[in-house]
């Protein structure tokens, strides 16, 4: 069954249609059981999320600003900086998959891959965030909750990857292209982030990433990011 | 043409000799049994005044320090300053101050013992003690600072049912394993030249006192292949441990120097460090001998103003070392062109934290420089101890700078950190630790001779003025 598993997970993000509306983030809560930490720790600088908006403001003054808006997550990267300095192998590569895991039970909390990761697409859990009584049930069952003093990111929502591959295994077919959708790619309203197998070249993903609008964020720092951004301010054709 | 004759040197008359000679302890021996009598008196007085401090910092230290790290560890670390994008803030910081105190002692005593500065023989005890507390009080604060410290084992390397090994990649690793060694090896090495005192001790008390230093003392009888084989691990240890010293704390800066955030990853960061350290060490010895000297009895005798006169002209000199690596960075950085640093770099200088980076300079630089180089002002211990004071401020404040406010703004603008606020818990903490320290220290030189006597008078027998035609020269006799 070697084709449901060497695959290089990886994703497009177009700018140009991305209008900034959160819903990615919410719904990247919901899926993976991230806390809301409420609006004092948030004002604080410490609002839990493997996906935010940035938004910058293009122009000088006036009448004339326009926002732009950058969706920032863990870019999964080949030659992740979170990885070597983790002392207990907490984050670790699949290298089949490309994908940067994250071991919460194996974390001891040093905040060093936090420290080091270029895009800030680290969280961590500065208490335990219990959700009162009946809210608990919102939890997803496929995905761990964390307790306090662990670090925790993006996953590419690998337990969809999972149950599709399992789907795909109990079908008796290969995957195909469009078999895992992540939470963010589902709820994007304007269906501007585009996940898909990188290593099969007639993927959605494979294709959109050949754009000439494409840049990766950070890439002079060479960690090779699996997430492309197509850049935005439709000045370019699709 | 009148021909004049001049000396070449002024050679004192001896009127004046007579008058220096008081002034040196090598020069003003007294006999060995005072001298035991004298350290044994400091050793063994304790005040009213000495119980209340050691009363207040034993509570503040299960208060401050246990209780809040306790309530911390059960509640989480949100109850720091700690928040994204600063996820290190003042633990490490403390961290790395407490490291860099403990480079002091190996210092002051390794180095200075093995190019044999003859100033060093009262102090090497007190400075070596420093490090080895300072290590304790330092080796403490990465665990302080991990979220899940009850896996903290997780980090050793050693074969276990986990099927786990800790990734010798990552920096933190290598500084377990660093200042391990750094605790072990100093603190035998605090133990090596006292083992001559604790029997001189055990030879002079009785009761509890007695039974403890008769079992440290391991039955030394001060024979020539005693002090022949000790002196020879002495020679071994002070060598071994000088790359040691230099390595942790070029560890330590690479904690930093290998990671991808800007004002970090900077090639210069070992030598950098050590320099810091040694600088920020040497004062805290300046410190505490000037609060050995004044509280504890005889002391006056065995640490002189030119003890103070010859540390002062280290720090000196290690003040100009430090400034060179300081605006060396900077000035790299700022060379370099790279848009980040320089926005971290003006970030420092008028971000809302100016003042921090402006009192470093005035305390590492200005300060140093103007007050230092005046033998008057170094031959005060009360002037210089007050410099060294500072000076240990404004190395705190350079850890400051480095470690949260250089992580505070990063290439993203978005993420941009606002003020650093202190919150109550890490600031106990950190205050907490000061407490530990002192409170060790008070504990400890009650507990063991603080001056090395033999040390002492093996200086005293070596040196003499000898007479040379009507003159008399000082003069030391080699010994190994």
């Amino acid at each position: 069954m070697a084709d449901t598993i060497a695959k290089k997970w990886g994703m497009v993000i177009d700018l140009d249609v991305c209008t900034g509306c959160n819903a990615c983030v919410t719904a990247c809560a919901m899926e993976n059981n991230i806390p809301t930490t409420g609006e004092d720790e948030v004002a604080y600088g410490r609002g839990m999320y493997w996906i935010y908006i940035q938004r910058y403001w293009n122009g000088l003054g006036g009448t004339n600003v326009k926002p732009t808006h950058q969706p920032m997550m863990c870019q999964q990267c080949s030659n992740a900086p979170c990885e070597p300095v983790c002392p207990v192998f907490a984050s670790v590569h699949s290298e089949t998959e490309n994908i940067n895991l994250q071991v919460y039970n194996r974390c001891v909390g040093t905040r060093y891959c936090a420290n080091n990761c270029p895009y800030h697409a680290r969280a961590f859990n500065w208490f335990d965030y219990n959700l009162p009584v009946p809210m608990d049930k919102y939890l997803n069952p496929s995905v761990t909750v964390r307790g306090r003093g662990v670090a925790e990111k993006c996953t590419f929502c690998i337990q969809r990857i999972r149950s599709a591959q399992d789907k795909a295994k109990a079908e008796g077919r290969a995957m195909v292209d469009g078999d895992v959708v992540p939470a963010c790619g589902q709820a994007c309203p304007s269906d501007a982030i585009v996940f898909g197998d990188l290593s099969d070249p007639n993927s959605r993903v494979s294709q959109a990433s050949l754009s000439e609008r494409r840049f990766r964020v950070y890439e002079e720092l060479s960690t090779d990011p699996s997430i492309y951004y197509l850049k935005g301010g439709g000045k370019y054709g699709s | 043409m009148a021909a004049e004759v001049k000396p070449l040197t002024h050679v004192p008359v001896v009127d004046e000799l007579e008058e220096d000679r008081h002034n040196e302890l090598m020069f003003d021996p007294r006999p060995r049994e005072e001298m035991n009598h004298m350290v044994m008196e400091a050793m063994t007085t304790t005040t009213r005044r000495y119980w209340i401090a050691v009363g207040i910092l034993g509570a503040l230290v299960l208060v401050l320090f246990l209780g809040l790290w306790g309530n911390q560890i059960f509640t989480g670390l949100g109850l720091t300053s700690k928040r994204r994008p600063m996820f290190w803030t003042f633990y490490i910081t403390t961290f790395v101050f407490w490291i860099g105190i403990s480079h002091a002692g190996t210092f002051v005593s390794a180095i200075l013992r093995v190019f044999k500065a003859e100033f060093r023989r009262p102090f090497t005890r007190a400075a070596e003690l420093m490090t080895t507390f300072g290590l304790a009080a330092g080796a403490l604060f990465p665990l302080i600072h991990m979220g899940r410290v009850w896996d903290f084992y997780w980090m050793i390397p050693y074969p276990n049912q986990r099927w786990l090994w800790p990734n010798f990649r990552s920096p933190l690793v290598w500084d377990f394993l660093a200042i391990t060694t750094y605790l072990l090896s100093s603190t035998i090495y605090l133990y090596l030249p006292l083992i001559p005192d604790l029997a001189m001790a055990r030879d002079r008390t009785t009761g509890w006192r007695h039974s403890l230093y008769k079992t440290l003392a391991l039955g030394w009888r001060g024979t020539e292949a005693e002090w022949h084989r000790i002196k020879r691990a002495m020679t071994i240890f002070a060598f071994a441990i000088i790359p040691v010293m230099f390595s942790v704390h070029t560890i330590v800066s690479w904690d930093f120097a290998v990671t991808y955030v800007e004002g970090w990853h900077s090639t210069i960061f070992g030598p950098y460090f050590i320099v810091g350290a040694i600088f920020s060490g040497v004062s805290a010895v300046v410190t505490i001998l000037f609060i050995i000297r004044s509280t504890m009895k005889n002391m006056k005798y065995f640490i002189r103003a030119e003890h103070f006169d010859a540390l002062g002209k280290l720090i000196l000199i290690f003040s100009f070392t430090w400034s060179y690596f300081f605006f060396n960075d900077y000035l790299l950085e700022w060379y370099g062109g790279d848009q980040v640093a320089k926005q971290l770099l003006t970030f420092h200088a008028t971000g809302p934290e100016a003042w921090i980076w402006y009192t470093m300079l005035v305390c590492n630089i200005v300060i140093p420089w103007l007050t230092l180089w005046n033998k008057k002002f170094r031959r005060t211990p009360l002037a210089i101890f007050i410099v060294t004071l500072l000076i240990n401020v404004g190395m705190y404040f350079e850890r400051l700078t480095i470690i949260p406010f250089s992580l505070r703004t990063q290439r993203s603008p978005f993420d941009w950190g606002s003020e650093l606020r202190p919150q109550f818990t890490d600031l106990g903490i950190v205050i907490g630790s000061f407490c530990l320290f002192i409170f060790l220290y008070l504990v400890m030189s009650r507990l063991i001779p603080l001056v090395p006597v033999w040390e002492i008078q093996e200086g005293q027998t070596a040196h003499q003025l000898r007479k040379i035609g009507k003159a008399k020269v000082k003069s030391v006799t080699e010994l190994d």
